[in-house]
């Protein structure tokens, strides 16, 4: 396929990657799972707001408070449009995609909302699985404490998969919502959202996507998902950190009781009791991260300038490179699916007789190449593999072969030093 | 290369071949640290006998070249000794870790253990070397209540 892709050109966007290390190394960034380098664009655009535009949002009466207010809100349609979302009111800011997370968690069992699809009773179940991030457990855990619905979850095969097989058993007319990760930040694994959604709808259950690893790397379309709500983070995706989305279906959030408090988020306060804004500001309580918000729309209008299917390509050419490289280190097994069917950027392995904290450290020291060590954030998958840690490369648009190459190089030397 | 001066021979060898490592019996105290940053464990168990001696130090756990060869060194160094001695070594070491690399290490009390006098330079480790030794501070003074 040629997708007039230039990773030569888009290296050239992102100012970090033509830095040099201490002591001469040159950077081999291979960490963007973590979180994504900036390119120029985004730089430039917030830079360019906290210089000449900034003032607060939604409520200053002059010229700059208004500018600010437009940049603000147009970001909430290049986002909107990005993930394909009917209506631009569905898509509420938050910090990160774990803030977005607890605020649908927070919406369940909750007495300020009566609509029945939220409401817990004794017996209740919600669905998520082995393979998520913690910020995809624990909110879902403070609402069993809470409430005492029964968490419950897919388990993981041996090849990295969602296992599906029990399915039926697993989502049933008890569960309130299955929630679980679109892409796998550990695996790479895409999983089948279309099966979870249909047997979810069956039993009248809600559906979440953990999108933070897919919005940044591949087209997604909410509406063509037809999931109830996906969260995602903006500094994966090029975006800054400190802001992320939570969209839902505007009926949902409508129902949906306030998460914080404060400014902006109401339509009338007294002294006993407010009424409060429509969604999304309902959600939006006080001053919220202007300029990363503005930021991120520069972001996804980046992503899409370049195109998510040629980003989605690019990646999809260095995983395949990574795994056949990878494949022939002696002693290295990946853990997560050794094909590119519904697989993304991410390859995470062991080494034998070697601790992911010490691979990472020389890779870093003498090769400059830069990968995650440790759970990554997902200790019950990997106690569901039996092993502590892992080593993590993770691949984005600006990433090339030759820094796969350079890995290898760091693996062999790293089996070296322990030999 | 800055990180091989970190690993340096004798961390390696202390990694490859750990020295005292499996628990053991009779013991008077046993505890458990973890680093949850990283995931190392280890489980450790002192013996300590007349005259306040230690007689035995016996672990096991998994983690990083530099917890593991931590906890083979200090097995080395502690058992045979008096706790008080023991203890004026745990002090050093923890000096040491704590110094970034900022203070020279006194290789009269620490022997062995200033092999690892490089790892305090890297802040993300330090706490890798001082998993077994914080355990070991633990477990004697359970051993002792
Ligand atoms: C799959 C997944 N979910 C959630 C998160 C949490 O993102 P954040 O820390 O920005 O809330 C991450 C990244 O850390 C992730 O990879």
């Amino acid at each position: 396929m040629n997708t007039g892709f230039d990773v030569e050109r888009v290296r050239k966007d992102f100012p970090v990657l033509s830095r040099e290390l201490p002591g001469g190394r040159p950077l081999v960034y291979l960490d963007s799972g973590n979180s994504a380098q900036k390119p120029t664009q985004v730089i430039d655009v917030m830079r360019e707001h906290l210089a000449v535009h900034y003032a607060n949002v939604g409520r200053a009466m002059h010229v700059l408070g208004s500018e600010s207010t437009e940049a603000y809100e147009a970001a909430r349609d290049k986002i909107a449009a990005f993930v394909g979302a009917p209506s631009r009111d569905e898509i509420v800011f938050t910090k990160n995609a774990s803030e977005a997370l607890n605020l649908v968690a927070y919406a369940f069992g909750n007495p300020m909302n009566t609509d029945p699809r939220f409401r817990i009773e004794p017996g209740d179940e919600i669905v998520i699985s082995e393979m998520e991030h913690h910020s995809n457990i624990v909110p879902w855990q403070l609402l069993a404490q809470r409430t005492g619905v029964t968490l419950r979850w897919f388990s993981v095969t041996d090849e990295g998969r969602l296992d599906l097989s029990n399915l039926d058993e697993l989502v049933t007319e008890r569960t309130k919502i299955v929630s679980i990760a679109h892409q796998s930040n550990v695996l790479g694994t895409v999983n089948p959202v279309a099966q979870v959604l249909a047997r979810a709808r069956q039993v009248g259950a809600l559906t979440m996507l953990d999108g933070s690893q897919s919005v940044p790397h591949r087209p997604v379309d909410v509406a063509a998902l037809g999931v109830d709500f996906l969260a995602f983070t903006g500094h994966k995706a090029v975006g800054p950190s400190g802001i992320g989305v939570l969209w839902a279906r505007g009926e949902l959030l409508d129902a949906m009781p306030p998460f914080l408090g404060g400014g902006e988020m109401i339509e009338a306060v007294w002294m006993d009791r407010s009424t409060y804004a429509p969604a999304p500001h309902k959600f939006e309580a006080g001053t919220p991260p202007i300029v990363e918000a503005v930021g991120l729309g520069a972001a996804v209008d980046y992503l899409s300038g370049i195109g998510m299917e040629a980003i989605a390509e690019h990646e999809r050419e260095l995983t395949g490179y990574a795994l056949e490289a990878l494949g022939e280190i002696p002693g290295l097994r990946v853990i997560g699916p050794q094909t590119l069917e519904e697989r993304g950027g991410t390859v995470s392995f062991t080494l034998e007789g070697i601790h992911p904290h010490d691979v990472g450290q020389i890779l870093d020291d003498n090769f400059g190449v830069a990968v995650r060590v440790g759970h990554h954030c997902a200790r019950p998958l990997h106690l569901r593999f039996g092993i502590p840690a892992t080593t993590r490369a993770s691949f984005y648009l600006y990433n090339t072969p030759a820094e796969i190459d350079a890995l290898v190089r760091g693996l062999h030397h790293v089996q070296k030093v322990f030999a | 290369m800055i990180a091989e001066s970190m690993y340096q021979e004798l961390i390696l060898e202390h990694y490859k071949h750990p020295q005292g490592r499996g628990l053991r019996d009779p013991y008077d105290a046993e505890v458990h640290h973890v680093n949850p940053t990283c995931g190392d464990e280890i489980t450790m168990r002192v013996k300590v006998g007349d005259g306040g001696k230690v007689e035995d130090v016996s672990y096991d756990g998994q983690g990083c070249s530099i917890s593991q060869a931590a906890a083979s060194v200090l097995y080395e160094l502690t058992t045979g000794s008096t706790v008080e001695e023991t203890l004026a070594v745990v002090e050093e070491f923890t000096r040491l870790m704590q110094s970034r690399g900022q203070i020279e290490a006194d290789e009269d009390v620490l022997g062995d253990a200033v092999a690892f006098a490089g790892v305090a330079k890297f802040p993300a480790r330090v706490k890798c070397a001082l998993l077994a030794w914080m355990a070991y501070k633990d477990a004697v003074v359970r051993s002792t209540e």
